[in-house]
C-alpha cells in the first residue's frame, strides 16, 4: 500500500462514518485502494458503528487483577489491570479487531518480502504522544529493543528471539529483519508487552512517566488501586467515546459483582461463572460470554511410562466426558476442546476435525491393545490452577472408572505450583492464557525443543510443518498445514484438552458495545474504554 | 513519676529488641516461600535467561544473611530501601496506605470505644435483664462472625437492598471530608461490630466484679442511686482492665483489617502487605510487618501506662 492509498482509505472511512457510503461501495473502494477484504470488512465495522455511538461520560471500569507492585514497564506487565491500562493509554503496532481479524493501530500498513523474513511497517503519520510529540519510527525501534539484548529482563524476550535487527527508515517506516521467515509477525505485534513508549536520546525508552500514544492519557493513579484517565484528543484511531475513564482494581469477586449490581462501576472485566446465571436475570446488567483461546490442558510425559504408549494416551483422552466437565465445573462458560491446542478464537482454526467424545468402551479396547488394562495413574492438581481445578480432576477420575482406569487425584500446594509441579510431574493440570496465533502456542509448548514442551512430545512431521507454516504467506496453504498439525496433536500428542475457557464479563445496561467482541482478552480485548460507549 | 518514666524507657528498649527479632523472622519466612521476586514478577513469561538477568540486577544471588544485614544496616539509619518490584522507595509505596489505614482505624475507634463503654455501663446497670441478654447475644454474634461475612451482610442490606452507602470504598484525593466519611462508613461499621463485643463485655465484667466490694455496699447503704454507684464509685476502679482491652482492640483495628480492606476494596496497608507477599517483595513486607509490630508494642505500652495512671496502687509494686 502506498501512502496515497492510505489517505484514500482514511477518506473512505470518514465517508462511512458519516453514513455517505454503503457497505458494498465501501468494500469495493477500499479493496481497490489496496486493502485486503478482511481488512476492509473490519474497517467498515469500526467506522459504521461510530454512527450510533455517542460521545461523553465517565466510564468506571472494575478490573479483576491488579497489584500494588505493578509498574509501567512494558517488559514486566503481568496483571490484567496493567494490560488493560496499556491498551488504553499506549498503542501497539497492530490490534486484534472485534471479529478476530488483524487491524491497524499505530502501523497503517505492513508488508513482507517473499520469504517473510523481512517486514516493513508504515507508522500512521497522525499518531502523537500525550506530551504532544509525534510518534516516530525511532520510538518504535527503542520500544522493541527494550525487550531485546542480554540484560533485558523483559518477559517477552523469547518472542523476539528470531528478530535479528530492527531499523528505522525515515520517520514513518520500520523494518524488522528476521533470522527466518515468520508470517505471523504482524500478529505478534499485538502481544501486550509490545506497547510503544517514547524513546530517550540514548535509545532507551521512557516508560517511567506513563506517557503513551493511546486513546486516553493518565491524569492520576496509584498501582493496584485505581487510575483516572481523560481522552487524548489527538488520538490516531477510531472510537474513544467516553470523556473520562476510571479504572479500579477490584480483586475480590464479590466486591466486583456488588459494584456492578449497585452501579458503582459501569463494567467489570470478570464475572464469577458460579453467579453468572443469577446476574443475567438482572435487567440492568449485560453479561458477555466470549469464547477465548485460553485453555485447560492435562499434559502427559510422552517419554515416561505408561504415557509412552500412544494407545494409553488416547485412552485417557477418550475417558473424559467434556460435556459434563463444562456443565458442572465451568457452568457452561467454555468451548469444548478436541485435544489440539488451537482454539476457534484463533486464526486458521480447522472446523472440519471430528470432535472427540467420551467413549469408555473404545478406551478399554485401546488399553487392551496396549496391554495396560486396569491402568492406574496419578494426576497432580491444585485449586490455584483455575476455579474448580480439583473438582474437575475428581470428576475426570469418576469418568475414567468406566474405562477401567484409576486416576489418583494428587492435591499439590497452591503456592509455587508452576515451579514445583508443572514440567516436573508426568501428568498434571495446567491453565494457559490466550495466545494470538496457533504458531505462537505450538512453538511455546509443543515444539520438540521448547523449554515449556509440557508433554515431552516429539513428532517429526509436526515439527517440520510448524517451521514450514511459520514462513508461509499463502493463507490457504497455511490453514491446511495447521489442520494437519491439529490432527497429529489430536491423535498422537500427549495432551488432553477438555475445554477452552470463555471470558465472562459484564456491563451495566446503558453501556453500548459493538456486535463483535474481541476474544484476545476480557472486556473486548482489553479495549473496552476506546470501543464502548454510553447509550443514554 | 520517675518510676513511670523508667518503666516507659525500659519497655521501649524491649520493644526495639522485639522489632529486631520480628524483622529476622519475617526475612527468613519470606526466604522460605517457594519462588523469588524475579519469578513472581515475570510470571508466565519467566525464562531461565530473564530470571537470571533480573536476579543479577536485584542482587538476589548473594547469600540471604548478607542481604539481611544490608537491609538492617539501612533500616537503623531510617532507610528502609526500595521496593524490589517497582524500584520506588518503600516509604512512598506504603506511606499513603498507612495513612488510609490509620484513618479507617480512627473512624471506627471514635464510634466503637465510646459506644462499647457506654453499652458496657448500661448492661452492668441492667445486668441479667432482657436488655443485657439481647445486647450480649447481638455483640457476641457479631464478634463470632468472620469480618468478611459481616461486611457482606452490611453490603447486602445497606447498599444493595437499601442504596444508602456505596459498596466499594474507593478513595480519590479531591473528596470532601463528608464524602470520605460517607464512602468509608460501611468498612468502619464492620470494624465497629467486630471490636465492640470485647470492650463491652470487659467493661461489664470489670464493673460487676467490683459491685461485691464493701465500699460499694457502703455507697448503696447511704442511698446513692444505682447509676451513680456505677459511674462514680465502681468505674474509676475498673479502668485498668478496660484500658487494656481498648488498647488491644485499637491495635487490632490497624493490623487486623486485611479482610475488611479486601471486601470493600479499601486501599489500606493490609492490602499492600498481601500484594507484597505474593510478589516476594521483601522490603515492603518487612516495613509493613514492622509497622504492625510497632503498633502492638506501642499500644500495649500505652495500655500499661494508662492503667498505672488510673490506679496509683500499681505505681508502688510490693
Amino acid at each position: 500500500m502506498t501512502k496515497k492509498d492510505n489517505d484514500l482509505i482514511r477518506r473512505i472511512a470518514e465517508g462511512a462514518k458519516k453514513g455517505q457510503i454503503s457497505r458494498r461501495d465501501f468494500m469495493s473502494y477500499s479493496t481497490a485502494a489496496g486493502m485486503t477484504a478482511a481488512g476492509a470488512s473490519s474497517l467498515w465495522a469500526t467506522s459504521a458503528h461510530a454512527q450510533d455511538a455517542k460521545r461523553g461520560g465517565t466510564f468506571r471500569w472494575g478490573i479483576h487483577d491488579g497489584n500494588t507492585g505493578d509498574t509501567h514497564d512494558p517488559g514486566t506487565y503481568v496483571t490484567r489491570t496493567m494490560i488493560f491500562l496499556a491498551h488504553t493509554h499506549r498503542s501497539y503496532l497492530t490490534m486484534i479487531n472485534g471479529d478476530g481479524s488483524l487491524g491497524p493501530d499505530l502501523a497503517d500498513s505492513w508488508e513482507a518480502n517473499e520469504t517473510a523474513s523481512e517486514w516493513t511497517f508504515a507508522i500512521n503519520p497522525n499518531a502523537s504522544f500525550h506530551s504532544g510529540r509525534k510518534v516516530t519510527a525511532n520510538d518504535v525501534v527503542a520500544s522493541f529493543n527494550h525487550h531485546r539484548g542480554d540484560d533485558s529482563t523483559s518477559a517477552a524476550k523469547a518472542l523476539l528471539s528470531d528478530v535479528e535487527d530492527i531499523v528505522a527508515d525515515g520517520d514513518t517506516t520500520v523494518k524488522f529483519i528476521l533470522t527466518g521467515g515468520n508470517a505471523d509477525l504482524p500478529w505478534l505485534m499485538t502481544d501486550y508487552h509490545f506497547a510503544i513508549c517514547p524513546a530517550n536520546d540514548d535509545g532507551t525508552i521512557d516508560w517511567q512517566s506513563g506517557d503513551g500514544s493511546g486513546p486516553y492519557k493518565i491524569d492520576s493513579g496509584e498501582f493496584g488501586v485505581q487510575f483516572s484517565l481523560s481522552r487524548h484528543e489527538g488520538w490516531h484511531g477510531e472510537g474513544a467515546y467516553f470523556d473520562k475513564v476510571e479504572m479500579l482494581t477490584l480483586n475480590d469477586p464479590n466486591a466486583r459483582q456488588t459494584a456492578l449490581v449497585t452501579g458503582d462501576v459501569d463494567a467489570v472485566s470478570q464475572v464469577d461463572v458460579k453467579t453468572m446465571a443469577l446476574l443475567q436475570r438482572d435487567p440492568n446488567i449485560q453479561v458477555f460470554n466470549v469464547p477465548s483461546a485460553g485453555a485447560i490442558t492435562l499434559p502427559m510425559f510422552c517419554d515416561t511410562a505408561p504415557f509412552d504408549n500412544v494407545d494409553v494416551r488416547n485412552a485417557l483422552k477418550l475417558s473424559i466426558d467434556r460435556d459434563e466437565v463444562i456443565e458442572k465445573i465451568m457452568f457452561g462458560a467454555a468451548t469444548k476442546g478436541n485435544d489440539f491446542h488451537h482454539s476457534p478464537a484463533q486464526p486458521y482454526w480447522p472446523d472440519d476435525i471430528p470432535q472427540r467424545e467420551y467413549d469408555p468402551d473404545q478406551a478399554k479396547s485401546l488399553l487392551k491393545k496396549a496391554g495396560a488394562e486396569g491402568l492406574t495413574v496419578n494426576l497432580s492438581t491444585a485449586d490455584s490452577v483455575s476455579a474448580g481445578a480439583v473438582d474437575m480432576a475428581v470428576l475426570y477420575a469418576e469418568h475414567a472408572k468406566a474405562a477401567g482406569i484409576t486416576i489418583n487425584v494428587v492435591r499439590e500446594p497452591n503456592d509455587g505450583y508452576y515451579s514445583d509441579v508443572w514440567l516436573k510431574k508426568p501428568f498434571c493440570l495446567v491453565s494457559w492464557g490466550a495466545r494470538p496465533t496457533p504458531d505462537v502456542m505450538y512453538t511455546l509448548a509443543y515444539k520438540a525443543d521448547a523449554a515449556w514442551n509440557e508433554s515431552h512430545w516429539q513428532n517429526e512431521r509436526f515439527n517440520e510443518l510448524l517451521l514450514q507454516a511459520k514462513a508461509e504467506l499463502d493463507d490457504s496453504l497455511r490453514a491446511e498445514m495447521y489442520r494437519e498439525m491439529a490432527m497429529l496433536a489430536r491423535n498422537d500428542g500427549g495432551t488432553v484438552i477438555p475445554f477452552f475457557n470463555n471470558f465472562v464479563y459484564g456491563a451495566r445496561g446503558n453501556v453500548g458495545t459493538p456486535d463483535n467482541l474481541a476474544a484476545s482478552w476480557e472486556s473486548d480485548g482489553g479495549r473496552a474504554a476506546s470501543r464502548w460507549w454510553f447509550t443514554d | 513519676m520517675n518510676d513511670l518514666l523508667l518503666l516507659v524507657l525500659k519497655r521501649l528498649g524491649f520493644g526495639l529488641l522485639t522489632l529486631l527479632v520480628v524483622s529476622i523472622l519475617i526475612f527468613f519466612a519470606v526466604e522460605l516461600l517457594p519462588g523469588d521476586v524475579a519469578e513472581a514478577v515475570l510470571g508466565q513469561g519467566a525464562t531461565p535467561e530473564t530470571v537470571q538477568a533480573m536476579r543479577d540486577q536485584l542482587g538476589l544471588d548473594r547469600p540471604a544473611v548478607v542481604r539481611y544485614l544490608e537491609w538492617l544496616g539501612g533500616a537503623v539509619t531510617g532507610d528502609f530501601g526500595v521496593s524490589a518490584v517497582s524500584g520506588e522507595p518503600v516509604i512512598n509505596a506504603i506511606g499513603d496506605r498507612f495513612v488510609n489505614t490509620l484513618f479507617l482505624a480512627a473512624y471506627a475507634a471514635v464510634i466503637a470505644v465510646p459506644f462499647a463503654i457506654l453499652l458496657g455501663i448500661v448492661v452492668a446497670l441492667l445486668r441479667n435483664s432482657v436488655f443485657d441478654r439481647v445486647a450480649n447475644v447481638l455483640t457476641l454474634t457479631s464478634i463470632s462472625s468472620p469480618e468478611f461475612f459481616l461486611g457482606y451482610i452490611l453490603i447486602l442490606y445497606l447498599s444493595v437492598k437499601l442504596p444508602l452507602f456505596p459498596a466499594i470504598a474507593s478513595l480519590s484525593s479531591d473528596m470532601s471530608l463528608g464524602e470520605l466519611l460517607h464512602r468509608t462508613f460501611l468498612p468502619a461499621l464492620t470494624l465497629v461490630l467486630v471490636v465492640t463485643a470485647h470492650m463491652m463485655r470487659m467493661t461489664r465484667a470489670a464493673i460487676i466484679n467490683l459491685l461485691a466490694s464493701p465500699y460499694i455496699e457502703m455507697a448503696r447503704l447511704k442511698g446513692v442511686p444505682p447509676w451513680k454507684v456505677i459511674v462514680r464509685h465502681a468505674l474509676p476502679n475498673a479502668w485498668a482492665p478496660i484500658i487494656n482491652v481498648v488498647a488491644l482492640n485499637l491495635a487490632y483495628l490497624i493490623t487486623g483489617v486485611v479482610l475488611v480492606e479486601v471486601v470493600f476494596v479499601y486501599p489500606g496497608i493490609g492490602q499492600a502487605l498481601v500484594d507484597a507477599v505474593s510478589k516476594r517483595d521483601f522490603p515492603v513486607v518487612q516495613a509493613s510487618s514492622l509497622i504492625f509490630a510497632a503498633t502492638f508494642i506501642l499500644l500495649n505500652l500505652a495500655a500499661d501506662v494508662g492503667a498505672i495512671i488510673t490506679n496509683p496502687r500499681l505505681r508502688h509494686p510490693k
